[in-house]
């Protein structure tokens, strides 16, 4: 923090702090209820033996890791938040940046965690899970309201190294849309440690097409997008990606995906972007409320 | 498909009974080696002390705690993805007689002709499925090449380790190249009816 910023910690810049700190952890050994349903209906729909095989061990490790209060998986990640702001929180997002670098960093090195984080270049530690822009942190701000939505999404390597940009035409259309995504799928195979969620952003520009992929990936499953043309096309492709045979691991099966989300924006009249951002079975996310008294509330289904 | 259990360090015939889909659970001790490991054994040309004749070797970078003269307890150890390592394929059945590679995501098809020639096997773990592998790994028994950390060369005790699922075997026969070529030819079908 350079001297200008670094005026006191005021009580709820500190709030926030804490629920960066316990979030990540959390979200690391509790995986929320609609992932265990879905994993558990999953099982219970396969029909490949290996699939069968892998989806039973993946049932069997969450339980462990409760039992044994450890990681679901040993990839820490990268931190990724998403904060919805409203107008009135008293903590202006500079400082919000702050607390949820500093929390990230305590939760790492007091429980402790593995370390990702490195230079790009230099692939030199940067220090615990923090570094030049990590965390990472989407933003939304909005009017008449005066409270703070944090989510902590550690995205783990295997699946994000699976994401996948394509600049279609026009004229490509919908079936353009899901045939990049289908091919994005396939070629992947076992790497992101399938079946997890696959987040597609279509529309905007190039980069906003990826962030709105990663928006897509953090959102609970079950929830469907609000605009009903594009709640059919996460249907569609839910329907065809499973129908790969790529299934779970990548070793042959029915599931090969738990849902598929689609985040839109409007574009350019000459522009068709589709962005795929994988998530693994251990589709990790956990969730705050802070008030503007910075009374906190933990929630597992956000 | 069968199922099996077998004790790693192992020979050529067990490891050529095992075909691809088998479920198969390890006892005994395998080896954590990850993509430093094999710079140094391959690129760099150094051989470690520790023996790997017959072994079944994981790639991994575990999260230990260490407690001094070379000892460390487990925290939490899981699979990293295989893919990148498959150059090393052939000149650790050559060199060093490994049996068995571990690992997610499978290995590429460059890997199929050197295994099936040298008789080793790719097994598959499930990615991710940290917590329970970490109760399965009974003690950390050496460790070699420290300065790497933690992708060092790492001898496990096992016990229960898995089950594994025979991905690739000594036969020619890749469950991950089969699931490709039969999602490509889905794939085709699937385009008409977007
Ligand atoms: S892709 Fe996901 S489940 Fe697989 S190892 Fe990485 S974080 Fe874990």
């Amino acid at each position: 923090m350079d001297a200008v910023g670094a005026g006191p910690v005021r009580p709820v810049e500190r709030v926030v702090e804490d629920a960066a700190a316990y979030l990540y952890v959390w979200a690391l050994k509790d995986i929320p209820q609609d992932l265990r349903d879905a994993l558990g209906a999953a099982r219970e729909r396969e029909t490949s033996v290996p699939g069968r095989r892998v989806l039973d061990t993946i049932v069997r490790n969450v339980e462990v890791a409760d039992r044994e209060d450890n990681l679901v998986c040993q990839d820490t990640g990268i931190a990724v938040y998403y904060c919805r702001v409203g107008e009135g929180f008293p903590l202006h997002p500079a400082r919000i940046y702050e607390a949820l670098r500093r929390g990230t960093e305590r939760a790492t090195v007091e429980h402790p965690l593995r370390s990702n984080t490195v230079h790009t270049l230099t692939r030199q530690n940067t220090g615990p899970n923090v570094g030049y822009r990590v965390p990472i942190v989407h933003w939304e701000f909005v009017t008449g309201r005066d409270d703070l939505d944090v989510k902590c999404v550690p995205k783990g390597s295997g699946s994000e190294n699976m994401s996948f940009l394509r600049m279609c035409v026009p004229a490509d259309g919908v079936a353009g849309i899901k045939r990049f995504v289908l091919d994005s799928i396939v070629g992947a195979g076992g790497k992101p440690c399938p079946p997890g969620i696959v987040g597609v952003g279509i529309g905007g520009t190039a980069d906003y097409a990826m962030h709105l992929a990663k928006e897509a990936i953090a959102r609970p499953i079950g929830t469907r997008n609000p605009d009903p043309e594009v709640a059919r096309l996460e249907d569609d492709l839910y329907g065809l990606l499973n129908e790969t045979g790529i299934g779970p691991m990548g070793l042959g099966g029915d599931v090969t995906v738990l849902q598929c989300h689609v985040e839109h924006a409007d574009t350019h009249m000459t522009l068709n972007p589709v962005a795929v951002n994988y998530q693994c079975w251990a589709a990790r996310r956990a969730s705050a409320h802070v008030t503007a008294d910075g009374d906190v509330r933990y929630d597992r289904d956000a | 498909m069968a199922d099996y259990r077998l004790t790693f360090p192992t020979d050529e015939q067990h490891v050529r009974d095992l075909r691809a889909g088998d479920s198969i659970v390890v006892d005994g001790h395998i080896v954590g080696i990850r993509d430093r490991t094999q710079i140094r054994m391959f690129d760099e040309g150094r051989r470690p002390h520790m023996d790997l004749r017959g072994a079944l070797l994981l790639h991994t970078a575990p999260n230990v705690r260490p407690l001094g003269n070379g000892r460390y307890e487990k925290l939490c150890i899981g699979t990293t993805t295989s893919a990148r390592m498959v150059r090393f394929t052939e000149g650790l059945g050559i060199d060093y007689g490994v049996r068995a590679i571990c690992g997610k995501g499978g290995l590429p098809d460059e890997a199929i002709e050197p295994m099936r020639r040298l008789g080793m096997v790719y097994l598959a773990i499930v990615g991710g499925a940290a917590a329970l592998e970490t109760t399965q790994i009974e003690e950390i028994e050496a460790v070699e090449w420290e300065d790497l950390m933690p992708e060092c060369l790492w001898l496990f005790r096992v016990r229960d380790f898995g089950p594994l699922t025979v991905g690739i075997d000594a036969h020619g026969t890749s469950l991950y190249h089969d699931v490709q070529a039969e999602a490509r030819r889905r794939l085709e079908a699937l385009y008409d009816r977007l």
